[in-house]
């Protein structure tokens, strides 16, 4: 399942919101990944989330797989909109 | 012949001692050939858990010398240590690429360290040095060999290195390292920080430091000006050993005053506390016993930001004052822009007379969308310790009226939100405009406390801009006319049943500290390296003789006067 993403916090993927994410991710079972362009990372790895350094204003796209994939989908993206990361693209 | 250099002085104080090299961990090792990935696999597991268990310790014996906020550096670590991209990507390179345990350490933390690096921002380059330290440890543990044991130092040093990794400068025992110098760093690097937070001189960014010492050499720092002097002559030791014995001294009679309530020599009790701009201040704020924040520039969020920094962004950043400072009082004045103050992506039109026009509260209540999320970002962190809130550049009884409804309005919305807000939140002005010091009485009976703030006061109430050298002479802190209007402030508080700070420089100088203890001020507000001397000065200083004095202070004719009067009849007698 995908998702795409903007990047709405004016300081971009901090480590703050993406420890939030990271978090989030860890907390199914599925495999998650975000993929900007053309570089992507595992998305329960903070250094890896980290080192795509989103600014503010890019598209990225989460994608997973896995038995709870739906549920996964679901729990991030209410952890992007609520916590001010990113907006549905 | 004594060599001489010059580096970034970043905690002060001065040491005279012998050199002890740090010797880095060679990262050149030998990669091995024809490896066996089980056994390159088992190497990387044990050197993970013996870096953990590592940590683990460090972080116990630092417990009592670092803050909770530094101590975090080792759960940081130890984070990175466990991350699955970083162990996957280590693992794949033993797997697939037949390659050694520590040589695919260093091609991974490498690969990360460059990202971060790369990263135009402080923040991730300060991870990158996190990696570093990380990468040190793992490789060493790998390879089985030490790393240097700086808690194992057993006779007094100065330590030299090439920079300082966290974990290796919490590892310092004040007791024996008397002090470090280093090549590499700036004011803000993690070194200077603890080095600050430790008390122990420190100077960074020195080059050649490094390559100018032996093990063993005598060396001379002094922390506050930068200067080394490497095996210095007999005068050199001479000149130092006396600077050391007088800084030592002062240090020593202003530590009694660190975390001691102000209290005049008559046991008249008032209060200092610190103005800070961000949350980077706090060190010092606690270092030096300071009673609060009697002002916390909110403008600077705004000024390093790269756009208005959102309600989340604020909110965690006066939260994180706030828990800081526990249940010690934090003022925090809402957005000072305009004047000299620009945002580079806020326009403001250029204007004839910034310092007339529009600034602070002005622009505050005309765009109010702005000043709704600062207030909304206060009024939710309120609830994380004692938070007061300030507005500036005040003019008209108006204006707080309508900030205040602005407040309450933010709050309600809050509290219907379930959000949960402190009971009393007090709102209170700054005093910098002459029209509230002439309506002080009647302000009086709507906000719940004054800030002075001097150094516009001054400026707006003698007419003239102290950068322009021509008529800097008018900016006259001591001539009666302000003193009257000071005073005049504080009785109409005082009537009233609130309480009058000062934030300006005014606060710590010391020839108006006297005058202002005697008026009755509540809170002396100022930059926290003043404080242990202020609160010396005060602690020698009769408040009640000062205040029969008063009257006669506010009849001399000019700023002059009263500074040879407080200096013959009061600080000299």
């Amino acid at each position: 399942m995908n998702k795409k993403f903007i990047i709405t916090d004016p300081v971009g993927l901090h480590a703050r919101p993406a420890t939030l994410l990271v978090n989030q991710a860890v907390k199914y079972v599925s495999e998650s990944k975000i993929l900007v362009e053309n570089k992507e990372a595992n998305l329960k790895s903070i250094m890896g989330v980290m080192s795509l350094a989103l600014a503010n204003g890019q598209i990225f796209e989460i994608e997973v797989k896995g038995v709870d994939a739906e549920e996964a989908i679901k729990g991030l993206e209410e952890v992007i909109t609520r916590s001010d990361i990113g907006e549905v693209k | 012949m004594s060599i001489k250099i010059k580096g970034i002085g970043v905690s002060k104080g001065i040491s005279i001692s012998k050199v002890y090299k740090l010797v880095e961990i060679d990262l050149n090792f030998e990669k091995i050939k024809d490896i066996d990935v089980a056994l390159e696999k088992d190497k990387l597991n044990n050197s993970i858990d013996k870096s953990l268990k590592q940590l683990d310790k460090l972080r116990i014996l630092s417990q009592d010398k670092l803050s909770v906020e530094e101590l975090k550096i080792f759960e940081a670590h130890q984070l990175i240590i466990q991350d699955q991209d970083f162990l996957k990507q280590i693992n794949e390179k033993i797997e697939n690429e037949k390659i050694d345990a520590a040589s695919s350490i260093l091609a991974v933390s490498n690969s990360f360290i460059q990202i971060f690096e790369t990263i135009d921002d402080d923040y991730f380059k300060e991870r990158s040095a996190d990696i570093k330290d990380v990468r040190k440890r793992l490789i060493a543990n790998t390879l089985g060999l030490d790393i240097p044991d700086l808690t194992a130092i057993d006779q007094e040093v100065i330590l030299v290195a090439e920079d300082l990794t966290p974990s290796e400068t919490s590892q310092l025992n004040k007791q024996f390292v008397l002090g470090f110098a280093t090549n590499i760093g700036g004011r803000t690097s993690h070194s200077a920080i603890m080095a600050r937070s430790l008390e122990v001189p420190a100077i960074v960014g020195s080059k050649t430091i490094v390559e100018s010492v032996e093990n063993g050499d005598q060396i001379i720092i002094d922390g506050q000006t930068g200067d080394i002097i490497v095996n210095p002559n007999e005068v050199e030791i001479e000149i130092y050993t006396a600077k050391k014995i007088q800084f030592e001294a002062n240090e020593k009679l202003l530590q009694k005053y660190k975390n001691k309530a102000t209290i005049s020599q008559d046991n008249y009790k008032t209060e200092i506390c610190s103005n800070i701009g961000s949350f980077n201040d706090i060190d010092g704020v606690i270092n030096n016993g300071s009673e609060g924040v009697g002002l916390y520039r909110s403008e600077f969020l705004y000024m390093e930001s790269k756009e208005l920094p959102t309600e989340e962004v604020q909110f965690e950043a006066y939260k994180k004052v706030l828990e800081a400072m526990k249940d010690k009082l934090v003022v925090v004045r809402t957005l000072d822009i305009g004047g000299d103050k620009e945002l580079d992506y806020f326009d403001i039109p250029k204007e004839m007379n910034p310092f007339l026009g529009y600034r602070a509260i002005r622009l505050c209540l005309d765009q109010d969308q702005i000043f709704r999320v600062q207030l909304r970002a206060l009024i939710r962190a309120s609830k994380f310790g004692n938070l007061k809130i300030m507005f500036p550049m005040i003019a008209t009884v108006e204006e707080f009226r309508d900030s205040k409804r602005i407040f309450e309005e933010e709050k309600a919305k809050l509290m219907n939100e379930g959000i949960e807000v402190a009971p009393n939140i007090e709102l209170g002005i700054m005093v910098e405009i002459p029209s509230v010091a002439m309506m002080a009485d009647i302000f009086a009976k709507e906000v719940d406390f004054f800030s002075i703030g001097t150094n516009d006061l001054i400026q707006y109430t003698m007419a003239c801009d102290r950068m322009n050298e021509k008529v800097s002479y008018l900016y006259q802190p001591h001539n009666p006319a302000i003193l009257r209007m000071v005073k005049q402030v504080i009785d109409a508080s005082h009537k009233n049943n609130i309480w009058t700070g000062m934030c300006g420089e005014m606060a710590s100088d010391p020839i108006s500290i006297p005058i202002l203890l005697g008026m009755g001020l509540d809170e002396f507000s100022m930059s926290s390296s003043e404080i242990l001397s202020s609160r010396h000065q005060i602690a020698s200083l009769n408040q009640k003789d000062i205040e029969s004095q008063i009257d006669h202070i506010l009849n001399l004719a000019t700023a002059q006067d009263v500074k040879e009067y407080v200096e013959t009849n009061i600080l000299n007698k």
